[in-house]
C-alpha cells in the first residue's frame, strides 16, 4: 500500500467505468456525451499511464496485489498487477494510441444512431480495459483474463454490424481460432502450476532454472500456441484478414496496434522461459519468418485496401516473432511500438479514404485521390515509407534491429527477412500508388462527394504520422551512436541479456545498405508500375493463387470444418438416434412385446385363474417339502 | 432445525396447493414458500452447526432414522435450489398452465424432495427423497409437456426408474453389511468392504447416479426430456436436479467405495471425456435451442464427473463451485429459451434471427449467459472449469488435453446459437418480436450479477465448500 | 375319538370345496364352496385345539395351551361373515347389471 503505484488500478478502472456508463446509458446519452465519456476515460488512463511511466523510469517498479482470485488448496493465484518497464511501455502504447483511435471514431462512426454509437464506444472501452488487464497482470492467469477479454471484444466488434451474416461468421471464426490458441495457453498454465506451483511472473522466472529443459520447452511451446492464435501466425492466422469486417477504427486499434501484439508481449514477458529452450526459440523464429513471407506474398495481390493492410499486419507480426526467436527481445518490442504507430496510421488513413469514398474498399475503384485528400495522402505516404523501412523513419530502426539479430543467428534468416521486407515495400507502394495516383475510377457520384475528413479524424492521423517519423529515434543502433538505444536501456531490467553483437560495424553497415537498397528499388518499381497503369483485371496463374490466399481457407474448410460437421451429423443422427437411443428404446420395445404376449394369459376366465392358483399351490408344496414331509404326514394320519 | 424447515415449507405448500381452486393463489403460495426457503437457506450459511442438523426416530426397527444435516456442500446446493425455484416462478410468471394448482403443487413437492436429497444423512431417507424429487417430475412432464410428452416421459421414467432400483438394491446390500444394521451414512462410511464386494455395488450405484447426471452413454433421456417438458420443469431438471447425481457421487459413492474408485477411475474419466466431446460435437449441428442447451449441459456435466474421479483437491473444489455456477448459468439460458419460445412460438434456429435489433436487452443478457457457457474468464464458470481442468491435468496430461478440445467446441456451438438467434437479418416471424418482459429481465439481471460477482471473487464459495472437499478426500 | 377322523373329514370337506370352486360356474355355488373350505379349516383348528388342550390339562390343570386355536376359529368366522356380506352384495350387484351370476360372463376387463 505504501507504494504510489498501488493506484495503478486506476488505469483499467477508467475504461471499465466508461464501458459501464456507455453500455448502460446507451439509450439515454447523446452522441456527444458518449464520445466525451468514451474518449475521456481512455485519456484519463493515458494520463495515469504517463505518470506510471515516469515513476517506472525513475526506478520504481511494483507488484500490486489486490485480492485473492483463486485460493485453492494446491495453489494461490492473486489478482495482482505488475508495474515494470515492459508493462508501463505497453500501457503507454495502448492508452495513447487507444485515445487517438477513440477520438477518430467519434467522427468515423458518426452515421450510426446513438444507441449503436454508444454500443461501439462501450465495446471499445471494454477492449481497452481487457487489454490493460492483459499487460498489467502480475501472473499468467490475470494475463489470461485479459487475453480472453480482448478476444471477446474483438468478436463483438468484428460482428458490430450484426445484420450482416458474413461479418458474423468472421467474428465467430476469430473467436474460435483464438480459442484454439487459448487452449495451448491454458495447458501451459496448468503445466506451470504442476511443475512450479505458481503462475506469478516473479516466482516463475526465479524458479525457472529448476525446470528441466523438456518442461521449459513444453511450456514455451504451449505459450507460443496461444500466441499463434492471438497474434495470427501460421497456422492460425486466417481469422485476421476476415476480421477486417469490423469498423476501420477497430481494425486499427485491435487488429493492428494492440491486441494482435499480445502474443509478442507474452513471449517477451516470458523471455526467461524461452531462453531456457533452444527448440522453442527456433520454432518461434521459423514460424515467424514463414508467416512474414507467406502473408507478404498474399498481400501483393489483394485489392481490398483493408485486406492488404491486414496481410501486412500478419507479415509484420511474423517479423516480431522472428525477433523474439533470435533473442532480440528489445527489437521485437521496439517493432511492436513502431508498428503500432505506422500501422494504426495506415489503417486510419485507409479509414479516411473509405469514409471519403462512401464505404468503397476496392482500390481498383479509387485512384487520383492525392489532390482530393491532401492530409490523408501525405500521412499515408509517411506511413508507407515507415513500414517499408526507409531511414530515418521509425520502421527502419526496429526492422533493422531484428534483421541484424537474425543475421547474427543465421544469415539465411536475414536473407529471407530482407526478401520479405522488399515485398512489404512493393505491396505498400502498390497500394499507395493505385489509391492516390492516376485517374479517379469511382462512380460519378462518389467523385462529387469525395472530401477530406473532419479534423477529429485528421488530427490523429497527423499525430501518428509524426510518431511514425520520429518514433525510431528512441532505439538508435550502437553502430550510429554509442549508448543511444534508450529503449534497450529502459527494458534491460526485465529482459534477459541478449547475445552481444559480435558483428563488425562494417558488416552491419553493409547489411543495412543492402536491405534499404532492395526496399528502395521495390518502392520505385511499384510506383512506376502502378501509378499510371494499375492492375484492374483478374489475376491469372500464380497471381490467381495469391489473390485467393493460397486457398488456405478452402483447405481448412475441407480438412477441419467439413469433417467436423460431418462427424457431428453422423453422431447426431446415427450413433445417438440409432445406437444409444435404439438400445434404450429397444429395451422398452422388448418389454412392450413381452407384456403383450403375457397379457394373453389374462383370459378373464375366473375358473382358469383358480385352477392356476391351486395347481401352483400344489406344485409349490411339492417343491417346498420335497424331502418327503408330506408323505410322512399322510402316513402318520393313515396309521 | 433449519433443514427440517427447508423440507417442510415447500412440502406443506405443495400439499396445500392441491386443494386450492384458483391458479393464482397457488402460484402465490408456492412463490412465497420458495422465498421463505431462500431466506432460510441464506440464513443457513451463517447459522451455528447445532441448527443445521436434526435427528428424529423414523423407522427404528429398520435401523433408519430421520437424520438430516448440512455441511458446506449441502448449504451451497440447498441455496442453489432455493434460488432456482423463485427464479423459475417469477421468470415464467406469464406462462399459463392447465390446472395450475396441481402444477405448482408438484413443483413445490419437487423442491422438498431436492432439499431432502441434499440434506439426508441416512440411506433410506436419501432414497425416499430421491424418489420424492423424481416422481412429481414424471407427472409434470406427462401432463404439461410438448407433443411427444408421453413417449418421452416413458423413456425418462424407464431410465431413472432402472437407476433407482439399482441404487435400492445396492443400498439394501450395504445395509445388511453394516454390523448394526443401520442406514446411517456414518455406518456406511465405516464399512470395510472387500474389493470384490465394492466392485459390483459400486457399479450399481454409479449407474443410478450416472443416469441422473447424465454421463455418456446414459444421457439420451435428457435432450428429449428437456425438449418436451414445460420450460419451468426443464429449468429445475437441468439447473438443480442434475446436481443431485453429482452430489450423490461425492457424498454416497466416492467415500463408501474407495477401492472401487481407485480401480475404475480411469474408465469413468475416459467415458466422461468421450461424453464431453461427443455431446459438444452433437451440439454443433443442433437446430433446436433447447436441445442445444441440453447437449451443452451434458458436456459440462461430463467434466464435473471426470474431475470428481481425479480425486484432486483443486479439481474437487472446482466441482463444488461449478455445481452452483452451472446451475445459475443454465437457468439463465433456459429463461431466454423460454422467452423466445413463448413469444415467437418456435425454438428452431432456422426460423430465428435478427433478434438483437428487436430485443436488445434480451440480446445482451443472452450474450452474457453464452459467455458464461463458454467459461470466459471473469464469469463464474471460468473458475470452476479452471480448477477442474487443472485437476484433470494432474491426473493425466493427455486426457486433459483431449478434454480441452471441448473448450473450443463450446465456443463453436454457443456462438452458433448466439449468431443464429440474435444476429443476421430478421424474418417475418422475428419482425414481430418485442423485448423481454420485466419479470424475466429482472431474474436474468439477478443471475448476471451472480455470474459476474462469483467470476471476479469466487473465494467465498471455495471457502464454503472447503470442509466437504476435505472430508471426502480424507476418507481413504 | 382319534384325531384321524377329524382330519379325514376336514380333508374331504376341503377337497369338495376345491373341486366345487374349480368346476362350477355359478358364483353363488363357488361362494358356498369357499365357505366350505374355510369351515374345513375351522374344524381342524377346533379338533387340534381340543387335543392339545386335553393333553396339557392332564399335566397341569391351569394350562392354557391350545386355547388360541379356538380363538382363531372365531376370527375366521367373523371374517367369513364380513366376506359373505360383501361377496353377496357384489353378486347381487352383478346380477342386477348382467342378469347372470355366471363367472365366465365377467371377462370384459381383459380388453
Amino acid at each position: 500500500m505504501n507504494n504510489v503505484l498501488h493506484f495503478a488500478w486506476l488505469v483499467p478502472f477508467f475504461p471499465l467505468l466508461g464501458f459501464l456508463v456507455n453500455g448502460l446509458g446507451r439509450n439515454k446519452l447523446s452522441k456527444s456525451a458518449v464520445g466525451v465519456v468514451g474518449c475521456g476515460a481512455v485519456l484519463l488512463s493515458f494520463l495515469v499511464s504517463v505518470w506510471i511511466f515516469l515513476q517506472v523510469k525513475g526506478g520504481n517498479t511494483y507488484v500490486a496485489e489486490y485480492f485473492p482470485f483463486i485460493n485453492s488448496a494446491d495453489f494461490k493465484i492473486p489478482f495482482a498487477f505488475q508495474i515494470d518497464q515492459l508493462s508501463s511501455l505497453f500501457l503507454l502504447i495502448i492508452t495513447g494510441i487507444g485515445f487517438l483511435i477513440h477520438l477518430y471514431s467519434t467522427a468515423y462512426m458518426h452515421e450510426e444512431n446513438s444507441a449503436h454509437f454508444a454500443r461501439f464506444f462501450a465495446y471499445l472501452n471494454l477492449f481497452v480495459f481487457s487489454m490493460l488487464l492483459l499487460v498489467m497482470g502480475a501472473n499468467y492467469v490475470v494475463m489470461f483474463i485479459g487475453w480472453e477479454g480482448v478476444g471477446l471484444c474483438s468478436y463483438l466488434l468484428i460482428g458490430y454490424w450484426f445484420g450482416n451474416d458474413a461479418y458474423n461468421y468472421a467474428a465467430k471464426k476469430a473467436f474460435v481460432m483464438n480459442r484454439i490458441g487459448d487452449l495451448g495457453f491454458l495447458l501451459a498454465i496448468f503445466w506451470m502450476l504442476a511443475k512450479l506451483g505458481t503462475v506469478s511472473y516473479g516466482a516463475v522466472f526465479s524458479q525457472a532454472a529448476e525446470l528441466t529443459t523438456a518442461d521449459a520447452t513444453i511450456i514455451a511451446i504451449l505459450l507460443f500456441v496461444g500466441a499463434m492464435g492471438k497474434s495470427a501466425q501460421i497456422p492460425l492466422y486466417t481469422w485476421l484478414p476476415d476480421a477486417m469486417a469490423g469498423p476501420t477504427p477497430v481494425s486499427a486499434l485491435i487488429h493492428a496496434a494492440t491486441m494482435v501484439t499480445a502474443g509478442i508481449y507474452m513471449i517477451a514477458r516470458s523471455n526467461v522461459l524461452y531462453s531456457l529452450s533452444e527448440v522453442a526459440q527456433h520454432l518461434v523464429a521459423i514460424v515467424g519468418l514463414a508467416t512474414a513471407l507467406f502473408a507478404a506474398t498474399i498481400a501483393i495481390k489483394q485489392n481490398d485496401i483493408k485486406k492488404v493492410l491486414a496481410y501486412s499486419t500478419v507479415s509484420q507480426l511474423g517479423y516480431m516473432f522472428l525477433g523474439l526467436g533470435v533473442g532480440a527481445y528489445t527489437g521485437a518490442v521496439f517493432h511492436v511500438m513502431t508498428h503500432a504507430f505506422f500501422k494504426a496510421l495506415l489503417f486510419l488513413g485507409a479509414g479516411s479514404v473509405i469514409h471519403a469514398m462512401h464505404h468503397e474498399q476496392d482500390i481498383r475503384k479509387m485512384g487520383g485521390l492525392k489532390k482530393k485528400l491532401p492530409i490523408t495522402h501525405l500521412t499515408f505516404l509517411l506511413g508507407c515509407i515507415a513500414i517499408a523501412g526507409m531511414p530515418p523513419f521509425s520502421g527502419f530502426f526496429s526492422k533493422d534491429e531484428i534483421l541484424a539479430a537474425a543475421y547474427a543467428h543465421n544469415p539465411i534468416y536475414w536473407g529471407l527477412g530482407v526478401a520479405g521486407a522488399a515485398m512489404t515495400a512493393f505491396y505498400m507502394f502498390r497500394l499507395y500508388a493505385t489509391t492516390f495516383f492516376g485517374e479517379f475510377r469511382g462512380t460519378h457520384e462518389q467523385e462529387h462527394h469525395v472530401h477530406e475528413s473532419p479534423s477529429a479524424m485528421t488530427i490523429p492521423l497527423m499525430v501518428l504520422a509524426l510518431l511514425s517519423v520520429v518514433g525510431g529515434f528512441i532505439g538508435i543502433p550502437e553502430v550510429f551512436a554509442k549508448d543511444a538505444h534508450a529503449l534497450h536501456h529502459f527494458l534491460s531490467p526485465v529482459l534477459v541479456t541478449e547475445q552481444a553483437h559480435t558483428m563488425e560495424h562494417s558488416t552491419e553497415y553493409m547489411l543495412m545498405g543492402i536491405s534499404v537498397a532492395i526496399a528502395a528499388i521495390a518502392i520505385l518499381y511499384a510506383i512506376n508500375k502502378f501509378s499510371k497503369k494499375p492492375e484492374l483485371g483478374e489475376p491469372a496463374g500464380l497471381g490467381n493463387v495469391l489473390a485467393n490466399k493460397w486457398y488456405v481457407d478452402e483447405l481448412y474448410d475441407a480438412v477441419v470444418v467439413k469433417p467436423l460437421h460431418g462427424l457431428s451429423v453422423v453422431l447426431k443422427n446415427v450413433v445417438e438416434r440409432s445406437g444409444i437411443d435404439g438400445l434404450v428404446n429397444g429395451t422398452g420395445k422388448l418389454v412392450h412385446y413381452g407384456s403383450r404376449q403375457l397379457r394373453l394369459l389374462q383370459s378373464g376366465q375366473v375358473g382358469a385363474y383358480l385352477l392356476a392358483m391351486i395347481l401352483s399351490i400344489v406344485v409349490f408344496m411339492l417343491v417346498w417339502f420335497n424331502d418327503g414331509t408330506i408323505m410322512n404326514l399322510l402316513n402318520k394320519i393313515v396309521k | 432445525m433449519i433443514p427440517v424447515l427447508l423440507i417442510a415449507i415447500p412440502l406443506a405448500a405443495g400439499l396445500l396447493s392441491f386443494f386450492l381452486r384458483a391458479g393464482n393463489s397457488s402460484r402465490t403460495l408456492v412463490t412465497l414458500s420458495a422465498l421463505a426457503s431462500l431466506a432460510l437457506a441464506l440464513w443457513a450459511l451463517s447459522a451455528p452447526q447445532a441448527q443445521l442438523q436434526h435427528h428424529a426416530a423414523w423407522l427404528p426397527s429398520l435401523g433408519s432414522s430421520f437424520d438430516v444435516q448440512m455441511d458446506g456442500m449441502a448449504k451451497m446446493l440447498v441455496l442453489l435450489t432455493a434460488i432456482a425455484f423463485p427464479v423459475v416462478y417469477v421468470s415464467t410468471a406469464k406462462n399459463n398452465y392447465a390446472s395450475p394448482n396441481q402444477f405448482f403443487a408438484l413443483m413445490s413437492l419437487t423442491q422438498a424432495g431436492l432439499v431432502g436429497v441434499f440434506v439426508a444423512a441416512d440411506g433410506l431417507l436419501f432414497y425416499f427423497f430421491w424418489e420424492l424429487a423424481l416422481i412429481p417430475v414424471y407427472f409434470l412432464c406427462s401432463q404439461w409437456g410438448g407433443e411427444r410428452r408421453i413417449a418421452v416421459t416413458f423413456k425418462f421414467f424407464i431410465y431413472t426408474f432402472v437407476g433407482s432400483l439399482l441404487m435400492l438394491v445396492a443400498l439394501l446390500y450395504l445395509y445388511f453389511q453394516t454390523p448394526d444394521h443401520s442406514f446411517a451414512i456414518q455406518s456406511f462410511y465405516k464399512l470395510k468392504l472387500s474389493a470384490a464386494q465394492q466392485g459390483w455395488t459400486f457399479w450399481l450405484i454409479f449407474i443410478a447416479f450416472a443416469i441422473k447426471m447424465p454421463v455418456f452413454p446414459f444421457h439420451t433421456w435428457q435432450p428429449d426430456t428437456y425438449e418436451q417438458s414445460p420450460t419451468a420443469v426443464t429449468m429445475i431438471l437441468s439447473g438443480v436436479m442434475v446436481k443431485m447425481g453429482i452430489y450423490a457421487v461425492i457424498r454416497w459413492l466416492v467415500p463408501i467405495f474407495p477401492a472401487a474408485v481407485a480401480q475404475y477411475d480411469q474408465i469413468i474419466i475416459i467415458a466422461a471425456v468421450i461424453g464431453m466431446l461427443y455431446a459438444s460435437l452433437i451440439a454443433i449441428r443442433q437446430d433446436d435451442i433447447k436441445r442445444l442447451i441440453a447437449y451443452s449441459s451434458i458436456a459440462h456435466i461430463g467434466l464435473m464427473c471426470a474431475a470428481i474421479f481425479t480425486k484432486n483437491q483443486a479439481g474437487m473444489e472446482g466441482v463444488m463451485i461449478q455445481m452452483f455456477n452451472h446451475g445459475v448459468n443454465v437457468l439463465g439460458l433456459w429463461i431466454v429459451a423460454d422467452v423466445i419460445e413463448q413469444q415467437l412460438g418456435t425454438r428452431k434456429f432456422s426460423e430465428l434471427g435478427g433478434l438483437a435489433k428487436k430485443a436488445p436487452v434480451m440480446a445482451i443478457l443472452l450474450v452474457v449467459m453464452a459467455l458464461a457457457n463458454v467459461s470466459l474468464p471473469l464469469t463464474n464458470a471460468f473458475i470452476g472449469e479452471f480448477l477442474m481442468f487443472n485437476g484433470l491435468f494432474r491426473y493425466n496430461v493427455t486426457i486433459a488435453a483431449v478434454a480441452g478440445i471441448s473448450i473450443i467446441l463450446a465456443a463453436v456451438y454457443t456462438l452458433n446459437m448466439v449468431q443464429k438467434v440474435l444476429y443476421g437479418a430478421s424474418n417475418e416471424r422475428t419482425d414481430a418480436a418485442t423485448d423481454i418482459s420485466a419479470n424475466a429481465q429482472w431474474m436474468l439481471v439477478v443471475l448476471v450479477i451472480m455470474i459476474i460477482a462469483f467470476g471476479v471473487y469466487p473465494q467465498p464459495m471455495i471457502e464454503l465448500t472447503k470442509d466437504s472437499v476435505q472430508a471426502v478426500l480424507a476418507i481413504k | 375319538m382319534p384325531i384321524n377322523y377329524y382330519i379325514f373329514l376336514a380333508m374331504a370337506l376341503f377337497s369338495i370345496g376345491v373341486i366345487g370352486v374349480l368346476t362350477r360356474r355359478n358364483a353363488i355355488i363357488i361362494f358356498m364352496c369357499i365357505e366350505l373350505m374355510l369351515n374345513a379349516v375351522n374344524l381342524l383348528l377346533v379338533a387340534f385345539s381340543k387335543m392339545h388342550h386335553g393333553a396339557a390339562v392332564a399335566a397341569d390343570a391351569a394350562s392354557q395351551v391350545g386355547v388360541d386355536g379356538q380363538l382363531f376359529v372365531f376370527f375366521i368366522m367373523v371374517v367369513a361373515a364380513a366376506e359373505v356380506s360383501v361377496g353377496l352384495a357384489i353378486i347381487v350387484m352383478m346380477y342386477r347389471n348382467v342378469h347372470s351370476v355366471d363367472i365366465n360372463f365377467l371377462n370384459r376387463l381383459k380388453n
